[in-house]
C-alpha cells in the first residue's frame, strides 16, 4: 500500500478494496508514528482530513471520482489553504489561518483530493537545507543525520518515508528537485507559468514555481494535471490549452538526444554523484537514446545571479509581513518604526533577514545598475545559453546536485556553501524551464543521488516519459528508507 | 532684486473605475472602514495583482486629450517604502516607462493672456488607504477602501510663475479630466489632489532654484494661498541671508502656512524596480483608436466652434464650455429654440446660472432642462412675451409651477398685440396728461419715456412694446 | 564595492529590521560574503543586452473593470494584531 502508485491506489479507491477514510487513516497513523522523528509536518489536522475523505468516499460511490479523487496529498506549507494553519516555515506567520485557498488547494480539492496535512520547509523558501524553518530541522529518512535538502525538505522527507502518497512543493532555485534528490524521490518543476502562483507565498515572483513530488514520474503527470492550468488571478499564468501531462508515457526513447552540458560535470561534482549519474546514463543510451556534449557557458554565473535577484524580489515581496494586519508584531516597541524594526527582526529567521537584506542593499541607490540591472542583463545570457543547447538536443540532464545531503549544521554556518548546493538547478529557473529529479541510485554514504533532467519550454510531457522510461527499467525510485520499511 | 517664481504641479487624479487597478474590489467612496479592501488590497500573503483594462483606457484618453505620445510599451514598477497605509510595503506605479510620455500640453488663461503649460508625464498608480488619527488610544486607524484605487498622476514642466497661473492650470486640469470622464473631479473626497513644487530665482537667471514640494493642496484657494505663503517665505529666507532645502512640506490652512514634513524628510530610498507579478503592458492602435473614439470634442475645440458656428463672443464661448454639461445644455437649448444662440447664451450665463448659484447647484442638477427653457426663449422671440415678463416666468419655473406657456396662461401674462387694446389704453393717458402731451409736442421727446410707463402699467406690463411705441409715436405726434 | 557598518545599519532601517549593535558585525561579515559570491558578475561585458525581468516573452493581460469582491473585513481582521471599530490599529502616525 505504501508504495502504491496513485493509479493503484485509484483502482483500489473505485473497487471499493479501501475507501478514503481508510486511505486516509493509515498515512495519519503513519504521520503520528514517524513524523517525531522526521518532523516532516508542521499543520496536521486529523478532523479536517477525514472530512475531505468522507466527501471523497461519497464522490467515489456516486461514480464521479476522477483520478486524484479520494487520495491524501500533503501541501507544502507555503500555500494558503482556508482554515488551515499557513505559516510557511516562520514565526512571523504562526498564528495565521488562511482566509483563503491558493489556485493550487483549489485545484487538489476540485479533484476530491485529500489535504493530509501542511509540510514543513525553509523559512519563506528561503534555504536548501531545511534548516531554516521556525519549526525546526527536518531529517532525511534516508538517514537521520543529514539533511532532506530544501526548502520543499518536509514534502520530500514524508514522500521518501511514505507518510503521504504524494505531496506539492514549490521551487525558486532548486527547491523541488534538490530535496527530491537528496531523499530518492521525483519532483518536477514546470515551465514558469505552467502553474498559478495565486495563493501560494512568494519568495521570489519571477522565479517561483510550484510542481509536485511524489515516488514517480507517472505520479507526478497525473498531478500536474491536477495542479496546472490558465488562472486568471496570477498575471504570469499563461494562457494555455489544458494538457494532459502524461499523454507521452509509453513513447520509447530511441533517437531521443540527450545534451549532457559539459559544465555540471566539471569540478565541484562529487566522484559518487558523477558515478551515479553516469550509470544512469548509459541506462538510457541502453534504451534508444544518444548523448551529445553541450555547453552552458554562462551556467557558472546562476548562483551569483540569482542571489542578486531572488533577494531583490524578496526584500520587496516580504515588505507586507509589517505587524499591520497579520502576522507576528512584537509585543513592545515604542512607536511604528520600532514596531516595524521589532516585528520583523523577531519574526524572521536569520537567513531570511540576511536575503532581505542583501535584496535591499541591490536595489539601493548607487548599487541597482551594478547589482540588479546587471544581473537581470546575466539572466538573459544564461537563458540565451539553454536555448543555444537546445537546437542540439531534446532534453539536457545532468547531476540534480553536486552532493548526496550533507549532514545537518554542516552547511548552516556557512551561508554561501549552502547556497553553492544549488549549481545545477538555478540557471533553470532564471531561465523559465521545466526541470526535474529522479533517483538514480545511491552515493558511497548510502544517501540517494538524482538525476537532472531539464526540458525546453513546455516540454514537461516528454519529460515526464523520459523519467517513466527510466523508471520502467531500473528500481532506484521503489527503493524504501530504512525507517520507512513496513 | 526682483525674484521669478518657478512652479510645477503634480496631480493626482482618481481614475472613476468601477473597480480597482489590481483587484476586483469596488472603489465607491465613503464605504465603512475596510469594507471594500479584498485580499488583494490588504496584500494577503500569496495574493497577486491583476490590472484593470479601464485603468489604461483611461490614461490613454488623458494623453491623446492633452496630444502627448503614448507609450505602447509601459512598465510597472514597485516603490518600496515602509507606512502603514501602504498594505504591501510597496506602491506599485510607472517611473521608467509611464503610460502617457512626452509631448503634452494644456492652455490655460490668465487675464486676458493664454499659455500652454508642457505636461511631462503621466502614469498609473495605485492609491493608499487612509490613516485616521482620531486617537484609538494614542494609536493611528487605518482604513484600506481606497487603496489600490486607480491613479493617474500628471506632472507639468516648471512652466508656471505664479499662484494664479498654478491656480488656472489647476482649474483647466479638473475641467479637463470631467470633460473626458476619467475623473469626478470630487476635491473634498481626494479625487483630485494637487502637489506643488514651488521655488524661487532672480530674474534673469537661467539655473533653477532650490524647490520645495507642498503637499495638501485640496481646494484651488489653498493652493494660491500656500503657494504665495511659501514663495514669500523663499524670498524671506534668501534675502535674509538663508538656503533654501529641498524638502516637503505641508500647506495648513488653518495657520495658512506651510510647515516641513519631517516624518517624509527621512532620506528616501524607493528602491524601485520592474514589479515581476505584472508583465509589461502593451498597447496596440486598436486600443489606442478606442480610446481615441471615446473622446469628446475638447474644451478647446468646441469654444472655437462656439465662437465660430454660434457666432459667440470669446467670454460666452469660453464660460459655455467651462464644463461638458454646461456646453451640452447650451447646445440642446440652441437646438430646441432653432434660433438666436446669443439668447441662450444670455440667459443660461444670466438668470439660470445664477438661480443655479444660489441653489448651489451644478448644472447636471438644474430643475429646469434644456428644452424647459427653450420653451420660454420662444415665448420671448415670438413675442408672446416681454424679456421683462419672461424673467418672471422663469422665476415661477424655477419654483416648480410648470412649463413657460402653462405659467403665461395661468398667470395672464401673454404681451397685449391687440392693437385696438392698445390705442384705447394710448387714447385714455393722453386724455388724461394734457400738460405732458404739451411739453411732447413743443419738442420735450423726453417725456415719451412718461407715457410709456403709463401704458405698461395700465396694461399690467403686458404690451407688446413695439406695437406700443409706434402707436403712442403715432396718437402723440398728434 | 565593500560594505560598512553604517551601510549595514542604513539597510536594516530602509528593511525595517531592527538590528542591535553587537549584531550589526555579524551581518557585515555575511553580507560582505554574499557580496564576495556575486561579485563575479562583475566580470562579464553585457554592453546592449536587454535586462531579462521574466521567464516568459508575453505581455500583461487586462481584466475587465468590475466588481468582484465582497466585504470580508470581518474574516481577514479575525487574523490582525489589532483592531478597533473596523480599523487596523498602529502606533502613532506623525505627519
Amino acid at each position: 500500500m505504501l508504495n502504491a502508485s496513485l493509479k493503484e491506489l485509484a483502482g483500489l479507491l473505485a473497487g471499493k478494496k479501501i475507501s478514503s477514510v481508510e486511505l486516509t487513516q493509515l498515512f495519519l497513523k503513519r504521520i503520528g508514528e514517524l513524523n517525531p522523528a522526521l518532523n516532516a509536518f508542521v499543520t496536521v489536522d486529523e478532523g479536517k482530513s477525514l472530512a475531505q475523505a468522507e466527501a471523497a468516499d461519497a464522490l467515489i460511490a456516486s461514480g464521479q471520482a476522477g483520478p486524484l479523487t479520494g487520495i491524501p496529498v500533503a501541501q507544502k506549507d507555503i500555500f494558503c489553504a482556508e482554515g488551515w494553519r499557513t505559516t510557511c516555515g516562520s514565526k512571523m506567520l504562526h498564528n495565521f489561518v488562511s482566509p483563503y485557498d491558493a489556485h493550487v488547494i483549489e485545484q487538489f480539492n476540485r479533484a476530491g483530493a485529500v489535504n493530509l496535512g501542511k509540510t514543513n520547509m525553509d523559512e519563506f523558501a528561503m534555504g536548501s537545507s531545511n534548516e531554516t524553518s521556525f519549526y525546526g530541522k527536518v531529517k532525511n529518512p534516508w538517514g537521520l543525520n543529514a539533511v532532506p535538502g530544501g526548502s520543499s525538505g518536509g514534502s520530500a522527507a514524508a514522500v521518501a518515508a511514505r507518510l503521504c502518497p504524494a505531496a506539492t512543493g514549490t521551487d525558486t532555485g532548486g527547491s523541488i528537485r534538490q530535496p527530491a534528490a537528496l531523499t530518492g524521490i521525483s519532483g518536477i518543476k514546470p515551465t514558469y507559468g505552467v502553474v498559478s502562483r495565486y495563493g501560494m507565498i512568494a519568495f521570489a515572483s519571477s522565479l517561483d514555481q510550484a510542481g509536485p513530488m511524489a515516488k514517480s514520474a507517472e505520479d507526478l503527470a497525473l498531478l500536474l494535471n491536477a495542479m496546472a492550468g490558465f488562472d486568471p488571478r496570477d498575471s504570469t499564468s499563461l494562457e494555455r490549452p489544458k494538457e494532459d501531462y502524461g499523454r507521452d508515457l509509453g513513447q520509447p526513447l530511441k533517437g531521443l538526444r540527450i545534451g549532457l552540458p559539459r559544465e555540471y560535470f566539471a569540478a565541484g561534482l562529487a566522484a559518487d554523484v558523477a558515478q551515479a549519474v553516469e550509470t544512469a546514463l548509459a541506462e538510457y543510451r541502453r534504451l534508444g537514446a544518444e548523448t551529445v556534449e553541450v555547453s552552458l557557458p554562462n551556467s557558472k554565473l546562476a548562483v551569483p545571479v540569482y542571489y542578486v535577484l531572488a533577494p531583490a524580489e524578496a526584500s520587496s515581496n516580504l515588505a507586507r509581513f509589517d505587524g499591520v494586519r497579520y502576522g507576528y508584531r512584537a509585543p513592545e516597541y515604542t512607536d511604528l518604526n520600532d514596531m516595524y524594526g521589532k516585528s520583523r527582526a523577531q519574526g524572521f529567521g536569520a537567513e531570511v533577514k540576511r536575503r532581505i537584506m542583501i535584496g535591499t542593499y541591490v536595489l539601493s541607490a548607487g548599487y541597482y545598475d551594478a547589482y540588479y540591472l546587471k544581473a537581470q542583463k546575466l539572466r538573459r545570457l544564461i537563458a540565451q545559453d539553454f536555448t543555444d543547447a537546445f537546437a542540439r538536443c531534446d532534453v539536457i540532464m545532468g547531476p540534480t546536485s553536486p552532493t548526496t545531503a550533507f549532514n545537518l549544521g554542516e552547511k548552516s554556518d556557512d551561508p554561501v556553501s549552502m547556497y553553492l548546493s544549488d549549481i545545477y538547478t538555478i540557471a533553470v529557473n532564471l531561465a523559465g524551464l521545466p526541470g526535474m529529479s529522479i533517483p538514480a541510485g545511491f552515493g558511497a554514504n548510502g544517501l540517494p543521488v538524482g538525476l537532472q533532467i531539464v526540458g525546453n519550454y513546455f516540454g514537461e510531457a516528454k519529460m515526464l516519459n523520459v523519467a517513466h522510461q527510466f523508471q520502467l527499467a531500473t528500481d532506484w525510485h521503489t527503493r524504501l528508507p530504512p525507517l520507512s520499511e513496513e | 532684486m526682483q525674484w521669478e517664481i518657478v512652479i510645477g504641479l503634480e496631480t493626482h487624479a482618481q481614475l472613476n473605475t468601477q473597480s480597482k487597478i489590481f483587484s476586483g474590489a469596488a472603489t465607491a467612496y465613503g464605504a465603512a472602514p475596510n469594507s471594500q479592501a479584498c485580499a488583494v488590497d490588504i496584500a494577503l500573503p500569496g495574493v497577486l495583482p491583476v490590472f484593470n483594462r479601464a485603468a489604461a483606457e483611461k490614461a490613454v484618453r488623458f494623453g491623446l486629450a492633452v496630444g502627448a505620445r503614448i507609450n505602447r510599451r509601459s512598465v510597472f514598477e514597485r516603490k518600496n517604502y515602509f507606512y502603514p497605509d501602504l498594505p504591501k510595503g510597496y506602491q506599485t506605479t510607472q517611473l521608467a516607462l509611464p503610460i502617457v510620455a512626452e509631448g503634452g500640453t494644456l492652455r490655460i488663461q490668465v487675464g486676458d493672456r493664454e499659455k500652454d503649460v508642457r505636461i511631462t508625464r503621466a502614469h498609473m498608480e495605485e492609491d493608499a488607504g487612509k490613516s485616521l488619527h482620531e486617537d484609538f488610544h494614542g494609536m493611528t486607524g487605518i482604513d484600506l477602501n481606497r487603496a489600490g484605487t486607480p491613479l493617474i498622476e500628471i506632472v507639468t514642466e516648471p512652466d508656471l510663475r505664479s499662484s494664479a497661473e498654478a491656480v488656472a492650470y489647476a482649474k483647466a486640469l479638473h475641467s479637463l479630466v470631467r470633460w473626458i470622464g476619467i475623473c469626478d473631479g470630487n476635491m473634498q473626497e481626494g479625487s483630485f489632489r494637487c502637489d506643488a513644487n514651488v521655488s524661487v530665482r532672480p530674474v534673469g537667471s537661467e539655473k533653477l532654484g532650490t524647490r520645495c514640494e507642498i503637499k495638501n493642496l485640496n481646494s484651488f484657494k489653498f493652493m494660491e494661498k500656500a503657494i504665495d505663503y511659501e514663495v514669500r517665505r523663499q524670498i524671506e529666507l534668501i534675502e535674509d541671508g538663508g538656503t533654501v532645502v529641498q524638502e516637503t512640506r505641508l500647506y495648513d490652512p488653518d495657520r495658512d502656512e506651510t510647515r516641513s514634513m519631517r516624518s517624509k524628510e527621512e532620506a528616501n530610498d524607493y528602491r524601485y524596480f520592474p514589479d515581476p507579478d505584472l508583465l509589461p503592458l502593451v498597447i496596440d492602435e486598436v486600443f489606442v483608436e478606442l480610446a481615441r473614439a471615446a473622446l469628446p470634442e475638447l474644451p478647446q475645440a468646441m469654444r472655437e466652434r462656439f465662437m465660430s458656428g454660434y457666432g459667440l463672443p470669446a467670454y460666452d464661448a469660453g464660460t459655455l464650455t467651462a464644463s461638458r454639461e454646461l456646453a451640452a445644455y447650451f447646445e440642446e437649448a440652441v437646438a430646441a429654440l432653432g434660433q438666436d444662440a446669443k439668447l441662450c447664451a444670455n440667459w443660461i450665463m444670466g438668470d439660470l446660472s445664477a438661480a443655479l448659484n444660489k441653489d448651489g447647484l451644478d448644472i447636471a442638477d438644474s430643475p429646469l432642462s434644456s428644452a424647459e427653457l427653450a420653451g420660454l426663449l420662444k415665448r420671448v422671440k415670438d413675442g408672446t412675451i416681454s424679456g421683462k415678463i419672461a424673467k418672471e416666468v422663469f422665476a415661477a419655473m424655477w419654483a416648480g409651477e410648470g412649463e413657460a406657456d402653462a405659467i403665461i396662461e395661468a398667470r395672464g401674462l401673454k404681451q397685449v398685440s391687440d392693437s385696438g387694446a392698445i390705442e384705447k389704453i394710448v387714447d385714455e393717458i393722453i386724455n388724461a396728461n394734457p400738460a405732458q402731451v404739451a411739453e411732447y409736442r413743443s419738442g420735450k421727446e423726453k417725456v415719451f419715456g412718461f407715457f410709456v410707463g403709463l401704458a405698461m402699467k395700465a396694461s399690467k406690463g403686458k404690451a407688446n412694446p413695439a406695437q406700443l411705441n409706434e402707436i403712442l409715436k403715432k396718437k402723440l405726434a398728434g | 564595492m565593500s560594505l560598512n557598518l553604517a551601510d549595514v545599519k542604513r539597510i536594516a532601517h530602509l528593511a525595517r529590521i531592527a538590528v542591535d549593535e553587537d549584531e550589526a558585525p555579524g551581518y557585515l561579515q555575511q553580507l560582505t560574503n554574499i557580496l564576495g559570491l556575486v561579485e563575479e558578475m562583475q566580470a562579464v561585458n553585457t554592453d546592449g543586452i536587454e535586462p531579462m525581468s521574466h521567464a516568459q516573452d508575453v505581455v500583461l493581460r487586462l481584466r475587465d473593470d468590475a466588481v468582484t469582491e465582497t466585504d470580508r473585513h470581518a474574516a481577514f481582521q479575525a487574523v490582525a494584531p489589532q483592531v478597533e471599530a473596523s480599523l487596523y490599529l498602529v502606533p502613532k502616525v506623525i505627519e
